[in-house]
């Protein structure tokens, strides 16, 4: 029971970390960036590279994994993304496009596959209430309710989280009070890929540098992002608690197969009952982009 | 402007068959007969004799090629279909798996015979993705994109973990009879397809589900019920896909999970924007581009989904219309320099 409790807290937080890149980017400048699984692995990658063949230490390899996929991401914005603003097939095509581009790409390098794989901030484990769960878990734990603090006082308390939380409301009044949303919308997208390469570091330690890994992100980020209601910070936390204990549930009472069953069934039920997500802001047939 | 010196600009003028016949059918020579027929007379018998002769002369390789390009063209129309009526679709690979997948199934357990189980297969696949995808309907915007990329690889987890019909090894199928049951119910299909579609457009229904693609306000406005009509579409295209599905598990004669891989969703959307939107003749022609591009650079693998993607990307940038709208616009109108008075 206690490992249902501290497994599940640790499973829903990785979603969390996984999800809120990508609705930070939908929330603020209205775009999915279907490129967020190709951040994650490229984040993942260049750590992996910078770390391994480059030998630097692990810390200074991961800052700058996340400065390179900053400035790769407000590049995608300003050189692809800007251009077609506000077109959304276009939008959906440019992000998704890059995105696979990117995956295949380092598919083709080689260097991704079941041998590479980042080393855990702290390695071992340690026992809570009898249960043995590694360190990389706690650290996901920490890390992420660090990050959602972060996140929730840079919003509230400086300059440009206000900024964006007025663009997010409404980007024209933004616009009319002097707010440039090319910028922000810029900003934004790198901050979503350094968050995209946090939730990289935080979850390959468990596993490999693998390209299903990519898209298995993206789908997480997608399904977390329908269950809890899109660009709302609030239902990402509720969706992921919520899907991540129904799978660790699932996982503990029946097998780790039907995990995935789980998540789809979840997804389909909620958008029958509620289309818009648990906490989404969206009203049906009203919704912004 | 400076005096004395000429300048000019291009003008496009609407050649003079096109401008006498463009609305009205009345045709009253050869030559104007010629004009409007031959573009759409080339392809037809193309597509209908390639495969009768690539497998008389002996290139059964590139006679099978026909038939991946006929599955790939039903697949890029069906998207357009769903992109004219406003659903971004990323995910044809659903509708694809699903057809495929149920026509399998009834073939391998139930033993039901091929020319039941492709209709029946179209009919499921196109009613479990319609209801699959009931819910993000009511929903406009970027929803539809997220829910149909994320269903296909999340059914293929679902399947490869479960080990449910047949998991990760798939389902063995009947083949069709021969070579040319299968050439000429792919060609049939997709040239039903092709016109079909664009009759459908052309008809009342059609203008309402151009109109909800275009402001859907407007139509709930005029008291049409949005949802119900945009069930209807994503029905029929999820119909074409599905039989697209049918087909290509009776042409391998296997249904795998390969059926649901981001391919089949990222070629179809490759097609439709390289080749051009909107009249379904540009998803023809992107589909045949991407199909022979396809079979050239078989060489390089893996990496021609990152080609064909970054094509894609380039295209959606820069040349935003497509190929076709530009060789219609070449065929129909003549540019020449006029003087700037």
């Amino acid at each position: 029971m206690a490992g249902v409790i501290i497994f599940g807290l640790a499973k829903s937080l990785e979603l969390a970390l996984i999800a809120i890149g990508f609705s930070f980017v939908f929330g603020i400048s209205g775009i999915a960036n279907f490129a967020y699984g190709a951040f994650y692995l490229l984040g993942g990658f260049l750590a992996y590279i910078f770390f391994t063949s480059v030998g630097l230490p692990y810390w200074v390899a991961a800052i700058v994994s996340m400065i390179i996929l900053f400035v790769i991401g407000a590049l995608m914005y300003r050189f692809a993304v800007q251009r077609i603003r506000g077109a959304m097939l276009s939008e959906v095509i440019v992000t998704m496009g890059l995105g696979i581009f990117i995956i295949e790409m380092l598919r083709a390098t080689g260097f991704i596959g079941h041998n590479r794989y980042l080393p855990a901030f702290i390695p071992g484990y340690i026992e809570i209430a009898g249960v043995g769960i590694e360190n990389q878990r706690l650290m996901i734990i920490v890390i992420g309710l660090l990050l959602f603090l972060i996140l929730w006082a840079v919003t509230r308390y400086t300059r440009i989280g206000l900024a964006f939380r007025a663009m997010s409301q409404d980007e024209l009044t933004a616009l009319s009070i002097g707010l440039n949303s090319n910028y922000l919308a810029m900003f934004s997208m790198g901050i979503g890929a350094v968050l995209a390469v946090i939730a990289a570091l935080c979850i390959i330690p468990q596993g490999f540098l693998t390209v299903d890994g990519a898209y298995e992100v993206l789908i997480y980020a997608l399904a977390v992002g329908v269950l809890g209601g899109l660009g709302s910070t609030v239902g990402i936390i509720v969706g992921a608690f919520i899907l991540g204990y129904a799978q660790t549930i699932t996982a503990t009472l029946f097998s780790s197969q039907w995990v995935m069953v789980v998540t789809f069934l979840a997804i389909v039920l909620v958008l029958l009952i509620k289309p818009s997500g648990i906490f989404g802001k969206q009203k049906e047939l009203e919704e912004r982009v | 402007m400076e005096q004395g010196k000429k300048q000019f600009r291009k003008e496009r003028i609407d050649r003079g068959i096109y401008a006498r016949s463009a609305d009205i059918f009345a045709v009253s020579s050869w030559q104007e007969m010629t004009y409007l027929l031959l573009p759409r007379a080339v392809p037809v018998i193309l597509l209908l004799a390639m495969p009768l002769i690539l497998e008389l002369t002996g290139n059964t390789y590139w006679a099978k090629v026909m038939v991946v390009l006929a599955i790939l063209g039903i697949m890029a129309m069906s998207w357009d279909l769903l992109r004219i009526a406003g659903m971004f679709s990323l995910g044809q690979a659903l509708f694809f798996g699903l057809g495929s997948y149920v026509s399998a199934a009834l073939n391998h357990y139930f033993h039901w015979p091929i020319f039941l189980t492709i209709p029946v297969g179209t009919l499921g696949g196109a009613l479990l993705g319609t209801v699959l995808l009931i819910g993000t309907l009511k929903l406009r915007g970027i929803y539809f994109a997220m829910v149909t990329l994320a269903f296909p690889l999340l059914l293929v987890r679902a399947i490869q973990a479960t080990n449910f019909l047949g998991g990760t090894e798939g389902v063995a199928t009947d083949a069709f009879p021969n070579y040319w049951v299968g050439a000429y119910v792919s060609m049939g299909a997709l040239l039903v397809c092709f016109f079909g579609f664009r009759r459908l457009m052309n008809s009342d229904w059609g203008l309402v589900a151009r109109a909800i693609g275009q402001d859907d306000i407007a139509v709930t406005a005029s008291g049409i019920n949005v949802f119900w009509r945009k069930v209807q579409v994503l029905f029929i295209a999820s119909g074409a896909a599905a039989f697209a599905g049918t087909l290509i598990t009776h042409l391998l004669m296997y249904a795998g999970l390969s059926s649901f891989s981001l391919d089949y969703s990222i070629l179809p959307v490759a097609s439709v924007v390289i080749g051009g939107s909107g009249n379904f003749a540009g998803a023809l022609l992107g589909s045949a581009i991407l199909t022979f591009a396809t079979e050239a650079l078989r060489a390089l693998g893996p990496l021609r989904i990152a080609l064909y993607s970054i094509l894609m990307v380039i295209f959606a940038l820069t040349v935003r219309e497509g190929i076709f709208p530009y060789i219609e616009r070449r065929y129909h109108q003549f540019e020449r320099k006029a003087e700037i008075i």
